[in-house]
């Protein structure tokens, strides 16, 4: 085991699939290019050959369907895009076409296609760079939504994502591509559809997934300091979702908080809430919360931006208000200058 | 050519026939899924498939019936399909318009307009990275080369150099909309192609001659050249749009539209000829006519006498293991 940050674990994750498997291609704007999609596809191309990782037109709707028809007939395509936003394009191809064919042709013919969609944050990016639209996908039956948080379950969740026979679409926050954490060299797989208790705890379930995560874990360790016992589960796949694991951690804790890394009008948290009131209504100590995005479009001035992310400050606000403590916030989330804007100044200076 | 003339009209015949048959019965209502038929196109469908192999693919859209059958598609399966029916080719989960039959190479049809164009480009790239000689057929209509990705789909095929046909059936409609309320007068669908770097070929839909002899041509440069061709050939549907009745008291064609083109019906014009060099005797009609008659009427038994699928089909087919 060595460190490794998730952009490389993704690198690495991809490098094992097109060593594995001679059916694998990479293919999107930029993959072969000097910046490499943030570095998680350099050197592939010089590795595997312009046959097998490639560049594209800025077709992406036209491209989403040539890779689907190559799936068709043999290839395990992945599909990168730089954000979430430019997949917007191809919505036609992904929902009515890769996610319903091996529906429509009764088990004949599947698309095992990956989608790699990047989430924006920070930086000015604005409005149509920073969207996190998990529920859309999630919406689809037949697709699969995957969100690792972290670079080990970035690694195998890829790998598992390009061994899988459906269409799965993985969202990587652009924020977490930077993080670092003890990875194996070899290729492991994390199962699709099992969520993470990544920290444990018995006062209230803090339910995120993406980048939210890792506020929602720094949360967790201060509010600890404070005698608050937090659990955190990272909900790893959006569909299919991890319901059993979702409802033991509520029925422990007996309280709920979700943290979207989206809007929670028709968000991920909707679904969750939805799931816990229906199933283990009787076990809830209070009424289960939740905070997202602020319901507007994201603005591109730092000014805003500290009003449109949930902020671990905000988050434990909202932790303290369920469990009715009465904590000094302001002295253990000090107020950061960059923390909306970017994720740390010491190694993210922009521009994207 | 493959097969003499007299056995690309018995084709030509069985397709129509199957298609009147469908549109008879369409009014008992037991096939509950909309049909969009052929009806008038035949020659092109016969001609472009008489010179695929076993192996080589043909997808389509949702006017697909004649695409399916030329191919070779199962005609029980087809019938059940349309009945909604478990032994269907898609168990009644498909209809019509998502037609596949892959022992036939027919790999599918959607209705998305233009939205098979791209998949059928990225099913020929697979047979080019796997080193594989067979070509894929995609037929598209007129309405498809005004969406973005029939123009995505040419330039990544002439960029990959990917063995593939893009069939155009210009049909002069979609839907009721005719061609100049939607394409500029001066705008040749054939020309788009060429301004991709795609050898294109033209010619008339409905003589079945052309078709054959122009899908030939382009399949051989396909061949040879390992690059794409497109072939733009003119036609009309006799029919409705959707459905199986004559809709031209609607008024929506121009006056006397049909009727010009009933005059050059593919199937009536290629018997005409067939007699006149006397390969074609009114006994062979009669004769064909009867096998063809006693195989669609064991189709259409086989599907009234299926099953339909029990409820649990529902829920299978989601994700695959």
């Amino acid at each position: 085991m060595r460190e490794l940050t998730y952009g490389n674990a993704i690198l690495e994750a991809t490098d094992f699939c097109l060593g594995d498997d001679q059916s694998v291609i990479v293919v999107g704007l930029g993959v072969p290019d000097p910046k490499g999609v943030f570095g998680t596809t350099l050197g592939l191309q010089e590795k595997y050959g312009d046959q097998r990782v490639m560049d594209m037109p800025l077709a992406e709707n036209g491209m989403t369907g040539i890779i689907t028809g190559s799936s068709l007939n043999g290839m395990r395509p992945v599909l990168v895009h730089q954000r979430v936003e430019f997949a917007l394009l191809t919505m036609e191809q992904i929902v009515n076409q890769a996610a319903k064919w091996f529906y429509m042709n009764a088990g004949q013919q599947n698309v095992p296609i990956v989608i790699r969609m990047i989430i924006g944050r920070g930086w000015g990016q604005g409005a149509q760079h920073s969207q996190s639209l998990e529920s859309w996908f999630a919406h689809i039956p037949g697709l699969k939504v995957v969100m690792p948080s972290s670079p080990y379950d970035a690694k195998g969740l890829l790998i598992s994502s390009i061994e899988d026979n459906n269409p799965v679409i993985f969202l990587e926050h652009r924020w977490l591509h930077n993080m670092v954490e003890n990875v194996p060299l070899e290729g492991y797989r994390v199962p699709i559809g099992k969520a993470n208790i990544v920290r444990e705890g018995s006062d209230i379930t803090i339910i995120a997934h993406s980048y939210m995560v890792v506020e929602s874990i720094k949360v967790a360790d201060v509010l600890k300091t404070k005698g608050i016992s937090v659990e955190v589960l990272d909900l790893r796949s959006i569909r299919p979702l991890d319901k059993e694991t979702i409802l033991n951690s509520v029925k422990k804790t007996h309280r709920l908080l979700v943290v979207d890394n989206g809007w929670t009008f028709c968000g991920v948290s909707a679904e969750i809430i939805s799931v816990v009131t229906e199933n283990i209504f009787d076990e809830l100590g209070s009424a289960p919360q939740r905070v997202g995005l602020n319901d507007s479009p994201s603005p591109s001035t730092r000014a805003l931006a500290s009003g449109f992310y949930p902020t671990t400050k905000s988050i434990a606000k909202k932790v303290c208000e369920i469990l009715n403590y009465k904590v000094d916030l302001d002295g253990l989330f000090p107020k950061c200058n960059s923390s909306e804007d970017v994720p740390s100044p010491h190694y993210f200076s922009g521009p994207f | 050519m493959h097969r003499s003339l007299k056995e690309l009209y018995f084709s030509m015949l069985r397709i129509r026939m199957i298609e009147q048959r469908i549109a008879d019965l369409y009014s008992e209502q037991e096939m509950r899924c909309p049909v969009h038929l052929s009806i008038g196109q035949e020659a092109i469908a016969v001609g472009v498939c008489e010179h695929l192999d076993d192996k080589d693919i043909v997808m389509s859209a949702h006017r697909a019936h004649a695409h399916y059958l030329a191919k070779g598609g199962n005609l029980k399966s087809m019938i059940a399909e349309l009945y909604g029916k478990s032994t269907g080719c898609a168990m009644g989960k498909g209809g019509s318009m998502h037609l596949v039959d892959l022992n036939a190479g027919f790999f599918a049809a959607v209705p998305i307009v233009g939205s098979t164009i791209p998949i059928a480009v990225g099913v020929a790239w697979a047979f080019k990275l796997k080193k594989s000689r067979n070509i894929v057929a995609v037929f598209l209509g007129d309405g498809s080369t005004e969406q973005g990705v029939f123009f995505e789909s040419l330039d990544f095929a002439s960029l990959k150099n990917i063995p593939i046909l893009f069939v155009c059936e210009n049909n002069y409609y979609s839907v009721y909309s005719q061609l100049d309320v939607r394409q500029a007068p001066n705008r040749k669908i054939s020309n788009l192609a060429e301004s991709h770097g795609i050898k294109s070929f033209t010619g008339d839909g409905n003589n079945i001659d052309q078709t054959s002899k122009i899908a030939k041509e382009a399949i051989d440069y396909i061949k040879e050249n390992n690059a794409p061709a497109f072939i733009e050939l003119e036609t009309f549907r006799t029919l409705e749009h959707c459905g199986p009745f004559d809709d031209d008291s609607l008024g929506y064609r121009n006056k006397g539209e049909l009727q010009k083109w009933l005059n050059r019906d593919p199937l009536a014009s290629c018997e005409a000829k067939l007699i006149k060099i006397n390969k074609l005797s009114e006994i062979d009609i009669t004769e064909i006519k009867k096998i063809i008659n006693t195989e669609i009427d064991d189709a259409f038994k086989f599907a009234k006498e299926s099953p339909f699928p029990d409820l649990d089909l529902l829920n299978q087919h989601i994700y695959k293991n």
